[in-house]
């Protein structure tokens, strides 16, 4: 017998799928670029978040306008991180860099709790729902799922079609031996810390319609992003990609199939089992 | 075009290359031989930049280039191959071209002349121009000769061809040995070869630097380096083969 709500549950865990993609895409470029995890990267999309929400209810700035300011905010933050947080220490053990990203996670979540408060907030746009047969889905969530393809395509195209791009791709494989070819790393790590920063701020544009934000906010969705980009292959954007469909499935139709914590419970057993399997990645040799 | 004068290099007290002083002519290619640990290595890595001189001066075209970033002296003209190739597996061969082209030069180049260039490079050494062709296609001798396009394609003056002769075998050995001569002929670039494969080396390199224990022990003509007793006494053994074949 045909299941509608089934049907809705996976059509929904495809939406999810999107946006995970999204947050998995910006961390993962910028590990298979620099090496480093930016464990505060569901922070950078936190400060975003509350750009937006600041421009648009406060400042009255049009939406697209306070979008575009967040995200080229974060993005510029994003070269802050780097050039001031992770650069010092980028020779150093690895273990650094992730104390020291660690460290900002802490301080931009004590900062934003400081400064806005415990409140939740809410941009209080009131997005339509799209109904389809017997089915029903969030037009959030579908504006946030075309988005996301939209910016993985342009990255993609970004790496694939432009010389930066091919330089950033190349740098992944052996920096040193950039330096001999002219390129100059620092340069490439600024422009990827600000990629990686871009979409984070991206990714704040469209939770910011679905979620109320918050100093926490990042841990609904930090460790849900890292798993996804562990799972996928740290640095490796397709399983990444692909591992993020796969965890919102679990998420989604888990969710329906039991209850909605059971969705989380079973992707994140799902993961584990896959740590087992696969320690390197969906796509590991 | 080169001058190198009192190359030093000490690690905590071991001296690697001790006072070392060569010239180089525009177009000449000068052939650095020794065996293994005799500092042609560090030598090489002192003048691409990857290692900074401990004293001593390294000058190109008379401007001083000792102890700039690798970056800074790629802009300033210099290319180097690696020993053992170190191409960008995930990128195609000509992307692997384009990004020393494009990037490799001082000043900007447009996107229409990197490629031209890389294509030019990749013609010179025989390689595909064909923007689909994978790096997992070529064996060896292919990656040799990648090697050498990138390092040609930053439109070097002096290029640092490293062991270009390593993992080849004979008929290949003597094909990229005319290649570097070829290369010299089209482009005019001066070249410092490293090598301890001797016999192939000596066909084709007007002078010859001999290095032991970071010491300068010979310089002169190919004809010259067989015959000479601290080169023979160094080398005594396994190379004597090539050596006879070098003075012959």
């Amino acid at each position: 017998m045909f299941d509608s709500f089934l049907l809705e549950s996976i059509i929904n865990g495809l939406l999810l799928g999107g946006v995970l993609a999204l947050l998995a895409l910006g961390l993962n470029l910028v590990f298979g670029v620099i090496d480093v995890v930016w464990i505060c990267y569901a922070e950078l999309v936190m400060v975003g978040m509350y750009a937006i929400f600041f421009l648009y209810v406060y400042y009255e700035v049009p939406l697209a306008g306070a979008i575009a300011a967040a995200v080229l905010g974060v993005a510029l933050l994003g070269m802050i991180l780097h050039r001031f947080v992770i650069e010092p220490v980028l020779g150093t053990a690895p273990i650094n860099q992730l104390l020291v990203t660690g460290g900002v996670l802490f301080f931009l979540q004590a900062a934003a709790t400081l400064a806005f408060g415990i409140e939740f907030r809410n941009i209080g746009i009131r997005m339509p729902v799209v109904e389809f047969g017997d089915m029903f889905f969030s037009f959030a969530r579908i504006l946030a799922f075309a988005t996301a393809l939209v910016g993985v395509l342009l990255l993609w195209l970004f790496l694939t079609r432009t010389y930066l791009g091919t330089a950033i791709r190349a740098i992944s494989q052996d920096r040193e031996i950039m330096p001999l070819m002219g390129v100059d790393p620092r340069r490439i790590y600024l422009i990827t810390s600000a990629i990686g920063g871009g979409m984070a701020g991206v990714a704040a544009s469209l939770l910011v319609l679905q979620y109320d934000v918050h100093p926490a906010i990042g841990l609904s969705f930090g460790p849900i992003t890292f798993m996804v980009c562990v799972m996928g292959g740290l640095g490796n954007m397709l399983g990444g990609f692909v591992a993020a469909f796969i965890f919102a499935q679990f998420i989604s139709v888990g969710g329906y199939l039991f209850q909605i914590e059971w969705g989380y419970v079973i992707a994140f057993c799902f993961f584990i089992a896959m740590m087992f399997v696969r320690p390197k990645g969906l796509f590991s040799r | 075009m080169l001058q190198v004068e009192n190359l030093t290099k000490r690690f905590s007290g071991f001296v690697a290359v001790n006072r070392i002083s060569f010239a180089l002519e525009q177009g000449e290619i000068l052939g650095l031989i020794g065996p293994n640990g005799s500092g042609k290595s560090t030598t090489f890595n002192m003048i691409a930049g990857l290692l900074k001189p401990s004293e001593g001066s390294i000058r190109l075209e008379g401007r001083e280039i000792g102890g700039l970033a690798p970056i800074e002296i790629c802009h300033s003209g210099v290319g180097r191959t690696f020993q053992i190739p170190r191409p960008f597996k995930q990128l195609t061969i000509l992307d692997n071209v384009i990004t020393a082209a494009f990037y490799g030069q001082r000043g900007s180049v447009t996107r229409a002349k990197a490629l031209d260039q890389a294509e030019e490079a990749l013609t010179l050494v025989g390689l595909p121009t064909d923007p689909q062709a994978e790096v997992a296609s070529l064996g060896a001798a292919g990656l040799k000769k990648l090697e050498l396009a990138r390092a040609i394609a930053t439109q070097p003056r002096l290029l640092l061809a490293d062991e270009s002769l390593g993992g080849l075998d004979e008929t290949e050995m003597n094909a990229a040995a005319d290649m570097l001569g070829h290369i010299r002929r089209e482009k005019n670039i001066t070249i410092i070869w490293v090598e301890h494969i001797m016999g192939v080396l000596m066909r084709v390199v007007d002078r010859a630097i001999v290095l032991d224990h970071g010491e300068k022990i010979f310089e002169g003509l190919p004809r010259e380096v067989a015959r000479d007793p601290r080169v023979i006494e160094i080398y005594l053994g396994s190379e004597k083969i090539t050596f006879d074949e070098a003075a012959s």
